[in-house]
């Protein structure tokens, strides 16, 4: 004797969140069953571990059916097949979409390829994300990736209208796209003390002051790419490495800006050129896929790591940087004085936002 | 060329990839009705294709446009192969063809296809032209509404109800064609739901005709069914109750009675035809001069004399039934029918037979009188009454009635004079006259308070044929012989009961290869008279005096038939109520608790469940075996009825519905009922249990279950809050004696009901119910009673419209269709092996339900359907729908007791114009004694072999050690108290005829100009459901909500407009069942978008809600190994348009700005 068929279907679709969540963390049945009967529904409506089974069953497979609908999620509105409260709707896609920070911080910067793909169980094992959900997460990366790719306008607009996400998750698609996009490095050693927070936060930035899209959103490039002339411009900033006098002139004036106002001045004046070197090169090598790939590693080594180890707290970081921008500006002879604004107003909030432990 | 469709396709979306090459569609649209196709510009490389069609023109006849649906394909071209479908649409047409319906069909529609699924939307708007077809002789119905719902719908009265219609159609199964061998599956699916969709359309027709033939505008309780016999062809069926209906217009309730005159008065004699009213006068003239019982035959003749007769379009018609009539004569087909009648039952034909001798010098001369007739218009009456009570004809009963309100006359006439031996000829007169009725049928369940007088329990007829001896298997007349007596049985059985009329009526089949059950059932009941001078109100202060009027909340549990004559034991106490009439100690029906009914307490579902091992056989040898079987499974499931009922300290079942599933091995029985405590009746009894013989279980043993029973009994009685208003043991309502005690030999007529009373000796309290335990089934059957539990707090559950105790609806609404198919995999499993698999399967189904509800609580099941089917060998499927609707815990107490009541009276003011067409019928429940027989249960011992049974409402079978059936007696009852009243009735009848006559013209120039006004207002109809679709477009989702239920009310919500029948018929196959997900994947989609066509249909109509929606049929049939399987379902409502009970006001002026916005738009268009 066994239950050959067994289904239940509601006019309005019955979904239970917290089997969608198992759903989407990528349980089995059984292990859902397991789950939910450690959870405590039982006591609530003295269902038997068949009634858990069967009812598992039916919203496996409602999920699955509406997978589909989920991959392009404009089509749930206006579908006719199932008859789900817009709330509902908005909660579903919200979900599908939503992924763990451990597993999105293994891929960032990687190429969205069948390559990485293949590499998901390694991860899966190291992130004790399971399979299932690894590839959940990666295909919804890919795909709002291929979508927004061609299209015109701003990213994060773009994510959001087509996939009708919330603003935050739009947010993050757009990082994880930028990412994907520039193949910014962020799996080397020296970086995994980073959340995925931080990077999307400075993907943020990058986005909205240093793509085409950030100066002229008219314009009908897309904003997933650097702004090239940008680029191109940073290096004009070398002067204030190479021209002597420029270098000695800012030392100056940045360090009687800071005098008594921190511990570690004496650090600070010591190692001003050493780390003002750092930054403008940084600047100036951008114009090289290669070196934008390891903007962030360039960072944390050329400036973060230096300071760190002068025991700089992140104040001192902060007054540093600020003076450092702002005493830029009174040197008569440096004249890029809006490259520098659009290049350290980014710089600097990131180094804020990955300066810590 | 009486219509003009017209169809335009706009769009299409989401549309599958058709092309790999480019991942896009080059689609075309073919727009097919009749013979005629239209086609569409291809739009080449789009998956969301913009077609803006023009309008396409269809010019063709009413009748076509009745059966034929809108045949949309969508199709992918293709330059140098054949262009490749995508999909279908199929669309009735129906709905637009009746003025107050719909007015334009426009929306998305799923694209259908039968291997795929739903692939896609297509945007399509269709409009109808009628031109008014006044030709007598039209073959179409257009303008006869059709409702699923089984109460007169709401923003409706009926004015008439003029009773049955039926019909059914045959045509060959495609899938059973030669040709079938060699096309695609596909095809032979399309042409099965187009073939099915036809017929449909057909049968609407037809039984249109029926109902105008009748005088009617409207079928209520429109139950259609399909068998799917195999080789036999395919029948589509369907029953109905035939009403005259008028649309309330909001606000305006108070004009019934200036208004109601002119039609109620002819339906107060049971006639609207213009044929009839040309009779009518007749009984007028001759009343004053009947002077004895062949009277009013005699006066027959005359009846032709009075010129206002409007025969000629009747005429026809009316002939060409007779004809069918004729060739109907049923005996001469009996050869397929496996029945053998052993003496032992007490078959309750016969009696009514003898009774018919009795009277035949009566109806004899109404025949000739007739005969005498010079008009041929009265050939088909004529015919009907010289057959006797087993003639089958067609249903036309309106002519029946007016034979009833002959003879009913005559006797009546005469029984003013005549002495007491020819009151009993006058009695069997009238009771002939109620034969002659054709079918006093009603498919209603639920009827407006006041209607039912008396209910006297229920009937249920089977019969097992043989479908490989049909003789002309293309040709209806074998089918329809065999429903004929089926109805044929039915009808004496109520008869049996003492009742003139069948209410909550339905039939059904099962099929297993060329063996099939035909099944009919209902509750026998008599209904109130008072209806039916409804029309004659100015002379009403005679109406008191009529009858006693019986207390509304107990007076349809007194029973119908005579307490000497009871035509199965049972325990009569006076009612708990009134304290004046009889009642029995337990009432089952098959129809919805009244609304005035007096409950205590909650209602709860009772499911009996039971399997039957039968040999496989085949042919006669299989159908005998299986008609062996069917009195035992019946007598057990209702034993087990029986005592789930006492176990929950319930008196009652409403909504009783037995089905009989067979099996190649097996047969299947599933009784499900709602159970509830009526205050009217006496409480039950507790269970005894009994040890057969002492030395056999030990008593400890049985004491041990004793309590147990007791402490479930306590425990339910607190669930479910029965605390009877009354529970003081005066020994007022005391049993009088087991009939069998009595002699119930003639008794004179001066034994009236006065001296009954004497008689009751004082029996004691009522006895418990006595289980014996004599053998280990005895204990597992006691094991399986306990073994149902009651629902988990915060639900409750049945399957009735309206859930006793509970009527403070809140919004939330959920209908779902859970289908499960067990395999057994055990070959030797015995009867009561398979009884616990099977009754697991059922409750863990419920449980199932409950756990997934369970956010809802507090809620309640309603309208739980449970459908069992052995789809082959070793599988069980058992199919429910239902819906969990919540209701507010807080009010529950306190409102119960006067809520039900005011919407009672409510509705009772909106429904209740209501001359029922039953003159005759009317006068005889007064003179309730018909024929009195005696129906015993059958018990096991009795070796009963009939196919055809009768439950009766047989109280207290368990109870029933009386094995040899008891005599058939003829009793002539107490009535000579009740001749005075009756004779009162008769007269007012005259009145009423004689009035009747003369409305009749204005009648008729009242419908003509209620034809105009409608169409004066259909413009503001058509602004509205526009103004609804558009403002639902601007709403976020573009995708209308639309609700589904079984019950024929939403909570909450007050529905202003029915949009027309839902009738759709679908199959699916695949032949990949693997990759969609297996069985469960398969169907689960399957009847999701089923679910989806319904509501896309809906929502074009510009409905927002679907009420008595039923899944009729689900067949599924896999072939795993094939990775194959097939579904057939079939699924029937209402599309309506409700809006919320709250915000009417604000609504109604919306629907004046729709109107401004609609008349823009369609200068527009």
């Amino acid at each position: 004797m066994s239950v050959e068929l067994d289904v239940f279907v509601g006019n309005t679709t019955i979904m239970d969140e917290e089997v969608y969540q198992l759903w989407l963390d990528g349980y089995t049945v059984n292990d859902a069953v397991k789950v939910r009967m450690e959870g405590g529904v039982m006591d609530e409506c003295e269902a038997s571990k068949d009634v858990l089974l069967s009812d598992t069953m039916d919203q496996y497979r409602t999920f699955q059916m509406c997978e589909r609908l989920l991959h392009s999620p404009a089509k749930l509105a206006n579908q006719l097949l199932f008859q789900i409260p817009p709330h509902r709707q908005i909660m579903l896609i919200e979900r599908y979409y939503a992924f763990d920070d451990t597993f999105v911080r293994e891929v960032l910067g990687k190429k969205l390829s069948k390559g990485t793909k293949k590499d998901l169980d390694d991860i899966s094992t190291k992130t004790s994300v399971t399979l299932k959900s690894c590839r959940r997460q990666f295909d919804n990366f890919k795909r709002v990736f291929k979508v927004v790719e061609e299209l015109k306008g701003p990213l994060v607009e773009n994510i959001r209208q087509h996939f009708l996400l919330s603003d935050k998750l739009a947010r993050d698609y757009a990082a994880i796209v930028f990412f994907a996009n520039n193949r910014f490095e962020t799996g080397k050693r020296k970086l995994q003390y980073l959340s995925f927070q931080d990077f999307a936060f400075c993907a943020g930035q990058l986005i909205s002051n240093w793509t085409v899209g950030a100066v002229d959103n008219m314009v009908e490039d897309m904003d997933v790419d650097l702004d090239k002339e940008f680029l191109q411009e940073l290096k004009e900033l070398k002067i204030l490495i190479t021209d002597k006098d420029l270098l000695d002139q800012h030392k100056s004036l940045v360090c009687t800006a800071l005098r008594g106002k921190t511990k570690v001045f004496i650090e600070m004046e010591g190692s001003f050129k050493n780390l003002s070197r750092g930054l403008i090169n940084i600047a100036a090598k951008l114009t090289n896929t290669k070196d934008v790939r390891d903007f962030f590693i360039d960072l944390v080594e050329k400036f973060i790591e230096p300071c760190r180890s002068d025991r700089w707290s992140a104040a001192d970081m902060k007054l540093y940087l600020t003076h450092y921008t702002n005493s830029a500006h009174i040197l008569d002879t440096f004249k890029h004085q809006v490259v520098w604004d659009r290049y350290m107003g980014v710089v600097k909030s990131c180094i804020f936002k990955m300066y810590h432990d | 060329m009486p219509g003009k469709l017209k169809a335009k396709i706009v769009a299409g979306r989401h549309l599958p990839v058709m092309d790999r090459a480019s991942d896009l569609t080059d689609a075309f649209v073919e727009v097919k009705f009749g013979n005629t196709t239209f086609k569409t510009d291809v739009c080449p490389k789009s998956l969301n294709p913009q077609w803006n069609s023009e309008w396409f023109k269809f010019e063709v006849d009413d009748e076509d446009l009745q059966d034929e649906p809108l045949q949309i394909t969508v199709l992918d071209h293709d330059t140098y192969s054949a262009n490749d479908a995508i999909g279908k649409v199929y669309i009735d047409i129906d709905p637009l063809l009746y003025s107050e319906a719909a007015s334009v069909i426009s929306g998305w529609f799923p694209i259908y296809d039968t291997i795929h699924g739903i692939r896609g939307e297509i945007n399509v708007i269709v409009k109808v032209e009628l031109f008014n077809d006044l030709n007598r002789f039209r073959q179409s119905s257009c303008g006869v509404k059709f409702f699923c719902t089984t109460c007169i719908p709401q923003c409706y009265r009926a004015t008439l109800v003029h009773g049955f219609v039926e019909e059914l159609v045959v045509n060959e199964d495609p899938e059973y064609q030669w040709i079938d061998r060699i096309r695609t599956p596909r095809a032979s699916n399309e042409a099965r739901q187009r073939l099915i969709s036809l017929m449909s359309g057909e049968l609407q027709r037809k039984i249109g005709l029926k109902v105008l033939e009748m005088g009617g505008n409207a079928v209520v309780g429109y139950l259609q069914c399909f068998d799917l016999e195999g080789e036999s062809g395919l029948v589509v069926r369907a029953i109905g109750t035939a009403c005259t209906l008028d649309k309330l217009s909001s606000g305006s309730a108070p004009n019934t009675n200036t208004h109601m005159h002119p039609n109620t008065a002819p339906a107060s004699n049971a006639c609207n035809s213009p044929s009839k009213d040309g009779k009518e006068p007749v009984f007028v003239e001759d009343l004053p001069s009947s002077s004895g019982p062949p009277t009013p035959f005699r006066a027959l003749p005359t009846s032709s004399s009075p010129p206002p007769f409007s025969p000629s379009k009747p005429c026809s018609r009316q002939s060409s039934s007779s004809d069918t009539d004729l060739s109907l004569t049923p005996k001469t087909e009996e050869p397929h029918s496996v029945r053998c009648r052993p003496g032992i039952f007490l078959c309750p034909s016969s009696p009514i037979l003898s009774t018919d001798t009795l009277s035949l010098p009566g109806s004899g001369s109404v025949g000739c009188g007739r005969g005498s007739n010079p008009r041929a218009t009265t050939s088909a009456p004529l015919s009907s009454i010289q057959s006797d009570s087993a003639l089958l004809r067609k249903s036309v009963s309106f002519t029946e009635d007016l034979l009833l309100a002959a003879s009913g006359m005559g006797s009546g006439g005469s029984a003013g004079k005549e002495a007491g031996p020819l009151r009993t000829l006058l009695r069997q007169q009238t009771q002939t006259a109620l034969e002659q009725r054709e079918f006093p049928f009603f498919t209603l369940t639920s009827f407006p308070p006041g209607f039912l007088l008396h209910v006297g329990g229920v009937v249920s007829a089977r019969s097992v044929k043989l479908l490989d001896r049909i003789h002309n298997p293309d040709e209806p007349e074998t089918r329809d012989a065999w429903w004929e007596e089926i109805r044929q049985e039915i009808k004496s059985h109520a008869r049996a009961l003492g009742c003139h009329a069948v209410v909550g009526y339905s039939e059904s089949t099962s099929i297993c290869e060329e063996v099939c059950i035909l099944s009919a059932s209902g509750t026998a009941a008599i209904l109130n008279p008072r209806y039916m001078r409804e029309g004659c109100l100015d002379i009403g202060c005679t109406d008191h005096r009529f009858e006693e009027p019986s207390p509304p909340n107990c007076g349809f549990c007194h029973i119908p038939y005579d307490e000497l004559n009871m035509p199965f034991p049972a325990q009569l106490t006076y009612c708990y109520h009134c304290r004046r009439q009889k009642v029995p100690d337990v009432l089952f029906t098959t129809i919805d608790l009244p609304s005035e009914a007096a409950v205590a307490g909650k209602g709860c579902l009772i499911q009996a469940r039971l399997c039957r091992l039968k040999k496989k056989a085949q042919g006669e040898a299989n159908a005998t075996a299986i008609s062996n079987l069917l009195p035992f499974m019946e007598y057990e499931l209702h034993t087990q009825l029986m005592n789930k009922l006492k176990l929950r300290s319930m008196n009652a079942l409403f909504g009783l519905h037995i089905q009989i599933s067979v099996g190649e091995n097996m047969l299947l029985g599933l009784a499900s009922a709602t159970g509830v405590y009526l205050t009217a009746l006496p409480a039950p009894g507790g269970i005894q249990i009994a040890g057969k013989t002492p030395g056999d279980l030990s008593s400890e043993h049985i004491s041990s279950i004793q309590k147990r029973i007791n402490d479930t009994i306590a425990v339910n009685k607190e669930l479910y809050q029965i605390n009877p208003p009354e529970l003081a043991e005066e020994g007022v309502g005391s049993p009088i004696p087991e009939p069998r005690h009595r002699s119930r030999l003639f008794r004179s007529h001066s034994e009236s009901s006065d001296e009954l009373s004497e008689l009751d000796l004082s029996h004691g309290k009522k006895d418990a119910f006595v289980l014996e335990i004599d053998d280990t089934d005895a204990v597992e059957d006691i094991h399986s009673l306990l073994i149902d539990a009651p629902p988990p707090t915060g639900f409750y559950s049945c399957n009735t419209e309206n859930m006793p105790g509970i009527s403070n609806w809140t919004s939330g609404v959920q209908m779902f269709t859970s289908v499960r198919v067990l395999r057994l995999s055990n070959a030797n499993l015995t009867n009561q092996g398979l009884n616990k698999i099977f009754t697991d399967l059922c409750e863990n189904l419920l449980k199932s339900f409950y756990f997934k509800l369970r956010s809802m609580i507090p809620c309640c099941l309603c309208h739980l359907n449970f459908t069992v089917a052995v789809p082959e060998e070793e599988l069980i499927q058992v199919t429910v729908t239902a819906v969990a609707m919540t209701y507010d815990k807080e009010q529950t107490q306190e409102k119960t007791a006067e809520k039900p009541v005011n919407k009672g009276s409510l509705e009772a003011e909106e429904q209740l114009q209501f001359p029922l067409e039953l003159c005759a019928d009317s006068s005889s429940s007064n003179i309730q004694t018909a024929s009195k027989i005696s129906v015993s249960l059958f018990t096991p011992a009795a070796k009963l072999c009939q196919n055809q049974l009768l439950i009766a409402r047989s109280a207290g079978v368990g109870e029933s050690t009386n094995m040899s059936p008891r005599a058939a007696s003829v009793d002539y009852g107490s009535f000579a108290d009740r001749c005075s009243t009756w004779l009162e009735l008769l007269r007012l009848k005259a009145h009423t005829i004689r009035r009747g006559s003369v409305k009749t013209s204005r009648r008729t120039q009242s419908l003509a100009h209620s034809v105009s006004s409608l169409e004066r207002c259909s413009p503001l109809q058509e602004g509205r459901s526009r103004s609804l679709r558009s403002s639902r477009s601007f709403g976020g989702s573009s995708v209308t909500v639309v609700k589904m239920t079984p019950l024929s009310f939403l909570p909450g919500t007050r529905i202003i407009k029915y949009l027309g029948i839902i009738n759709m018929f679908f199959i699916r196959e695949t032949t990949s069942l693997r990759e969609e997900g297996g069985v469960s994947g398969f169907l689960h989609s399957f009847i999701a978008e089923v679910f989806a066509m319904v509501r896309a249909h809906v929502a074009a109509l510009g409905g927002n809600a679907v009420v008595s929606y039923s899944m009729k049929e689900c067949v599924f049939m896999e072939n795993p190994n094939k990775n194959q399987a097939q579904c057939l379902i079939n699924v029937s409502g209402d599309a309506v348009i409700c809006i919320s009970e709250t915000d009417q006001e604000s609504s109604a002026s919306t629907a004046n700005t729709g109107q401004t916005g609609g008349s823009e738009t369609d200068g527009a268009t």
